[in-house]
């Protein structure tokens, strides 16, 4: 266990020294990749832990990334109206705009309104006991109904532009490597972060709890536990690390639109962590690197074999790494742990090991 | 009077629409439970097929027969996608019954590699079907003229259900395959071969996908990702009419078409979306289980 933490540690290390061995390019792309990271946790947590599949996240990603972006945008406008507004034919700053121009409560909003319309849509079909495949489709309309109203109410979101153009970020200039530096590791502390935060959920009596409604609901019910509570707090919880990641996303590629919350990407979150490794959280964060630096390398080469690639991804995950990338290195561990023990000791008894 | 008519029957319409394509899926989804993402690229090749037979032929045959090819193009959708619905059974979601949830996320890898193909094949920009020139005008009532394209398709959805109805209430395929979503182990031991019947009834839920892909062809121009615009609100209406009922995937589709059409009217295209499902969710709290749904006693 010790040499498991060590190793974490060690991982995280080397990620917060990005900067000395990447350039700025790659610096960027590793920044952008690790808000990803971020999501897959959240997956993680709800998926692996707890059996929730949500093809919903890109939502919660994008309000969180939206709530930062109001507030850019406003900084950007330097007290006047936003671009888009002007050309919209706006005359006033909506109402509920004019609280985002505070950046403690924009960032605050991107994790608290992610958290409250998951926990709203939560409560509303894990109370009817709506799960499985029914509560993944409920929660692919939310994207579509979301998606419909950003790009219908162009003159309050951007439209399908999204909002983009951005300056400054609490007067730091946006453009500068030195502040994009900075951002990339405040993202490495806030993955290494909510990475803490999601082990000790996991190991706590919460997690147990968790992993139990997965494997059989209705006896933790009979046990006198209420599901539905367990799995709101899950589903909220990661939700908000999905706003967190929006804010992180938006302050550092500096543009978010309808087409980034859309179904598309929102499923690819849960490959991310699929391709990981649904029960692992480290395996969260390896697959969402690995999945999205395979999508720049073939999207940037070869565009069209991406999608059939992605497709294929999909398939060969579900059917021959069930368990992803950590689960296959896992069950490979242990088989040859079971043979060396075998060689060693003849009378170190099996079953131990099992 | 005839806002209303003309109303009444875009609402009809469109329900007959959405109920041709949640037909397919009422079977795939609704009897068998499988979640099969790429119900919307079946409905691509159905449509695809169309175009293919339309082009074959005003290219081959004499201008006379031009106006029949519905004639060879329906049931050649409905075996193109009834072909690719059996290979997929057979290659993938055969091996994923137990795991739901991840046959979703095999089959949307599928739909992505399919859309890509189409996108290869045909190219990237839609392309336009001509329709037979009996399909164009339309019939007049009380001065709201109905569409012949959109009767067409209720005549078509009308037939499909009915059909469905006497195979599955009246042929011994059909019961065999209701005994095996009502009690796949107890039609097991009395000698049913579960295997046969999942291939088959998932090949005829993607062969229904085609003809809904042919129907789709008379609306306007068909591209790679015509099965996407559809594919969600597809999916909400077997879950709002009941899983697993035939008849309460009949009320959702109508109710959508009819609430959808309303709130168009009123509040415009994007906004009537939104509607749609916020209703759906909210309905969904009254009635968790459907409009209609299989009463069962078991707990999972």
């Amino acid at each position: 266990m010790d040499k498991k933490k060590l190793g974490y540690w060690l991982f995280f290390i080397a990620l917060f020294l990005g900067p000395l061995y990447l350039t700025e390019f790659r610096l960027a792309l590793m920044g952008k990749f690790l808000c990803f990271a971020i999501v897959a946790l959240g997956i993680c947590l709800i998926w692996g832990y707890t059996g929730i599949l949500s093809l919903g996240h890109g939502v919660y990603f994008g309000l969180g990334a939206y709530c930062t972006a109001m507030y850019l945008k406003l900084e950007a406008a330097n007290g006047q109206l936003p671009d888009f507004m002007e050309w919209s034919g706006v005359s006033a700053l909506p109402a509920f705009w004019v609280p985002f121009s505070n950046p403690i409560f924009a960032i605050g909003a991107s994790l608290l309104i992610p958290a409250l319309i998951a926990a709203i849509l939560g409560f509303l079909t894990f109370k009817n006991r709506i799960k499985g495949v029914y509560f993944s489709l409920i929660s692919q309309a939310v994207v579509v109904v979301f998606v419909t109203l950003f790009v219908a109410k162009q003159d309050w979101t951007g439209g399908t532009n999204g909002l983009t153009n951005f300056t400054t970020f609490l007067g730091f200039s946006l453009a500068s490597p030195l502040v994009q530096i900075a951002l990339y590791m405040m993202t490495v502390i806030i993955l290494g972060a909510s990475f803490a935060l999601a082990a000790a959920l996991t190991n706590s009596r919460v997690g147990r709890v968790l992993s139990a409604v997965r494997d059989g609901e209705n006896r933790v019910r009979f046990l006198g536990f209420n599901p539905t509570s367990y799995k709101v707090f899950v589903y909220s919880l990661s939700a908000a690390l999905a706003g967190l990641a929006g804010t992180l996303f938006v302050l550092q590629v500096g543009l978010i639109s309808p087409a980034m919350m859309g179904i598309i990407p929102s499923i690819e979150m849960v490959l991310w962590a699929a391709v990981g490794g649904r029960h692992s959280l480290i395996g969260a964060i390896l697959g969402a690197v690995i999945v999205n630096s395979a999508k720049s390398f073939f999207s940037e080469a070869y565009p069209d074999i991406w999608s059939i690639f992605l497709g294929l991804l999909f398939i060969i995950v579900v059917m021959f790494l069930p368990n992803g990338i950590v689960g296959a290195f896992e069950s490979w561990n242990e088989k040859r742990e079971k043979a060396k023990r075998k060689g060693g000791t003849a009378d170190a008894a099996d079953s131990v090991v099992s | 009077m005839a806002v209303v008519i003309t109303q009444l029957f875009n609402g009809i319409s469109l329900g007959s629409i959405l109920l041709l394509i949640a037909l397919g899926l009422a079977i795939t989804f609704g009897l068998m439970n499988v979640i099969n993402m790429a119900h919307g690229e079946f409905i691509m090749a159905g449509a695809y097929t169309t175009y293919v037979v339309q082009q074959a032929f005003s290219h081959y045959v004499p201008a006379a027969l031009f106006n029949y090819y519905y004639i060879v193009a329906i049931p050649l959708s409905f075996l193109i996608g009834a072909l690719l619905g059996f290979v997929l059974e057979k290659t993938l979601i055969r091996f994923l019954y137990h795991r739901p949830l991840d046959s979703l996320l095999a089959t949307w890898g599928v739909s992505l590699i399919l859309q890509q193909v189409a996108r290869s094949i045909f190219g990237a920009p839609n392309v336009a079907v001509t329709a037979p020139a009996w399909l164009d005008s339309g019939l007049t009532i009380a001065g709201a003229v109905l569409p012949y394209k959109r009767l067409f398709i209720i005549a078509l959805v009308t037939i499909c259900m009915v059909t469905l109805y006497l195979y599955l209430d009246k042929t011994a395929a059909g019961r065999k395959m209701r005994a095996v979503t009502m009690n796949r182990s107890m039609a097991s031991s009395l000698g049913v071969s579960t295997k046969k019947v999942d291939a088959t009834a998932f090949a005829i839920g993607s062969g229904l996908a085609g003809i809904a892909g042919c129907a789709l062809t008379v609306l306007g121009p068909i591209g790679s990702t015509i099965g996407t615009y559809y594919i969600v609100d597809a999916f909400m209406i077997v879950i709002l009419g009941g899983i697993g009922s035939l008849i309460g995937t009949v009320f959702g589709a109508l109710s959508v078409g009819m609430l959808g059409t309303v709130a168009e009217f009123w509040s415009g295209a994007s906004m009537a979306k939104v509607i749609v499902f916020v209703a759906i969710i909210a309905f969904l709290q009254f009635k968790p289980a459907g409009l209609l749904s299989a009463r069962t006693r078991s707990l999972e």
